[in-house]
């Protein structure tokens, strides 16, 4: 150390001392200190996220790692923290649960716009079933009206007021298409997003980080992004609720329909396909050939939504006659 | 010496410093790692998440639970008007009236009636009432070739005009179902026709949208989104 300038009166040991602070000013021990100096810079700007946390998040939650890195102790660990949060910010019991895909079974849903009459009951029961924010009446569904005589999806209106279904009118309910080809998936920079073994895209709320790149690429307009904490009265909240589903969701994430997993998954039908009173829902495994979902693909005049995009939907549309 | 002695000073407090910033480090990358490696095995949440499925959804379980139709209540009654002592309306079977008079087959609609159900809504094709009401019973359906049929088995009455709806039905692509998509893990329930089709004006009514989202894509004024 300090061999550039030895003083006559230190002896050896001295001179080997850690050459910051106090040393006669060198070149050598400027840029030592430089050195140390960004160092230590680069630590603090690499711990600094830890000092800007949002109030409403634990530090247990900011470190959270990719659902898919979780072990089922963490999951464990993790649900019940959200059950617990779910009490304290809701007032509501919830249970919350991660059911896998079956495996062998691949989601199919179509909609039959010869019976669909705009009524939103889909919408609806999507709102509850999904604990959507109540102050926007949030939903995964939009129904158009479209004009007879043209399948374009952008010119459909969803304000309509009116005794449904009119005469010059046919109503297609839209949601996620649950594509094979996802462009959501492809635009997310984190891989928040991604697509199951039964077909459904999922999201990790926890690591998606709002940016929103995926409500850009999706050509159906089917994600949702959560503006605000959502707001549901105790008595509301389903307490039903799935990790990658129905969860409720924190604020500055995104979302979307997931085919109700936490029903779907356990053999159930999702809610919309429930509440809708015309019938025009029907769902099922596409990968079973006795399936009600593949008596419609082989019967029934069946097209996918913007099929030039090459989404490769998992969801159809079709007509009786 | 004065110089070594705050030389000295120095280095402890230099040592200090670094010490602290140490322990940090340390504690920090212990906090981290303590989220990564508490997963003793990668692979243990996907063979916990297949074994989950044990026991269902095999090939040999397919279909065990059944298909529920609602059956619709038996023959309808006639309300009299009359209530009785306990306060309960008073009603009277079809064939309470129907057997004192002749059966009258050309009749089609309600407006040839000049006594009773003269009012009632008929709107299902040109059909005579005794096309599906059986004047040897009317307490009881008729099918087309002449069998009695109970009202409770109204949908096979139906399906005999309706047969491409009944196909579909049958598929479950006509009408609506509750319950289990999947029927080997649960019962599926569904609607018989008249819960849907009143079977004199069988079309589906006319609804009043009642719920609409209110985000930006569905703002009135449009624009971006």
């Amino acid at each position: 150390m300090n061999a550039e300038s030895p003083r006559p009166d230190q002896d050896a040991s001295e001179r080997h001392q850690l050459p910051i602070l106090n040393q006669p000013s060198s070149r050598r021990t400027a840029l030592k200190a430089a050195g140390f100096a960004l160092g230590l810079a680069a630590f603090g700007k690499a711990l600094s996220p830890m000092m800007v946390i949002p109030e409403n998040v634990s530090a247990e939650e900011f470190l959270q790692q990719h659902y898919k890195e979780l072990t089922e102790e963490d999951k464990k660990r993790i649900f019940a923290r959200l059950e617990k949060e779910a009490k304290e910010e809701y007032g509501a019991d919830v249970t919350i649960s991660d059911p896998p895909p079956i495996p062998g079974v691949r989601f199919g849903y179509a909609i039959n716009l010869s019976k669909c009459n705009g009524n939103g009951k889909c919408m609806e029961a999507c709102n509850k079933e999904n604990n959507h924010h109540r102050g926007t009446d949030q939903s995964y569904i939009r129904v158009l009206e479209m004009s007879k005589g043209s399948l374009d999806m952008e010119h459909g209106t969803t304000t309509y007021d009116h005794t449904v279904p009119q005469d010059d009118k046919f109503y297609m309910p839209v949601q996620c298409q649950q594509c094979d080809n996802p462009p959501c998936v492809s635009a997310c920079p984190i891989e928040a997003t991604w697509q199951e073994d039964d077909g459904i895209v999922v999201v990790d709320y926890n690591w998606c980080i709002g940016c929103r790149y995926c409500e850009a690429a999706c050509p159906y307009h089917a994600r949702r992004f959560n503006w605000e904490q959502p707001e549901i009265p105790a008595d509301e909240v389903n307490g039903n609720q799935g990790y990658l589903s129905n969860r409720i969701r924190p604020q500055g994430t995104m979302e979307k329909c997931h085919f109700c997993l936490h029903r779907t998954r356990e053999g159930r039908a999702p809610a919309c396909l429930e509440a809708c009173p015309t019938g025009a829902r029907v769902f099922g495994d596409l990968n079973d050939p006795d399936s009600d979902i593949n008596y419609v693909l082989k019967h029934k005049r069946v097209f996918v939504l913007k099929e030039e995009l090459g989404t490769r939907p998992n969801f159809f549309y079709f007509f009786d006659s | 010496m004065n110089i070594n002695k705050a030389n000295r000073n120095g280095m402890t407090n230099a040592t200090a410093v670094i010490g602290i910033f140490a322990a940090v480090f340390v504690g920090v990358l212990a906090a981290f790692g303590a989220v990564q490696l508490s997963d003793p095995a990668p692979d243990d949440g996907l063979q916990e998440r297949a074994g989950e499925d044990k026991g269902s959804g095999t090939a040999e379980t397919v279909d065990s639970f059944p298909v529920s139709i609602r059956k619709p209540i038996g023959p309808p009654r006639v309300l009299t008007g009359i209530v009785d002592a306990e306060g309960n309306a008073v009603t009277a079977s079809c064939s309470s009236c129907h057997t004192t008079r002749p059966a009258i087959v050309a009749t089609k609609v309600s407006a040839e009636l000049d006594e009773f159900h003269s009012g009632m809504p008929f709107s299902h094709g040109s059909i005579s009432c005794l096309a599906c009401h059986n004047q040897d019973d009317y307490d009881a359906l008729r099918l087309a070739d002449g069998t009695r049929l109970e009202f409770s088995d109204v949908m096979t009455l139906c399906a005999q005009c309706h047969g491409p709806q009944m196909t579909d039905y049958e598929h479950g692509a006509h009408g609506g179902m509750t319950g289990f998509w999947d029927k080997s893990r649960g019962p599926q329930e569904k609607l018989n026709c008249i819960d849907c089709h009143l079977p004199h004006t069988p079309q589906f009514p006319k609804m009043q949208p009642t719920f609409k989202p209110k985000d930006r894509f569905l703002s009135p004024e449009g624009g971006d989104h």
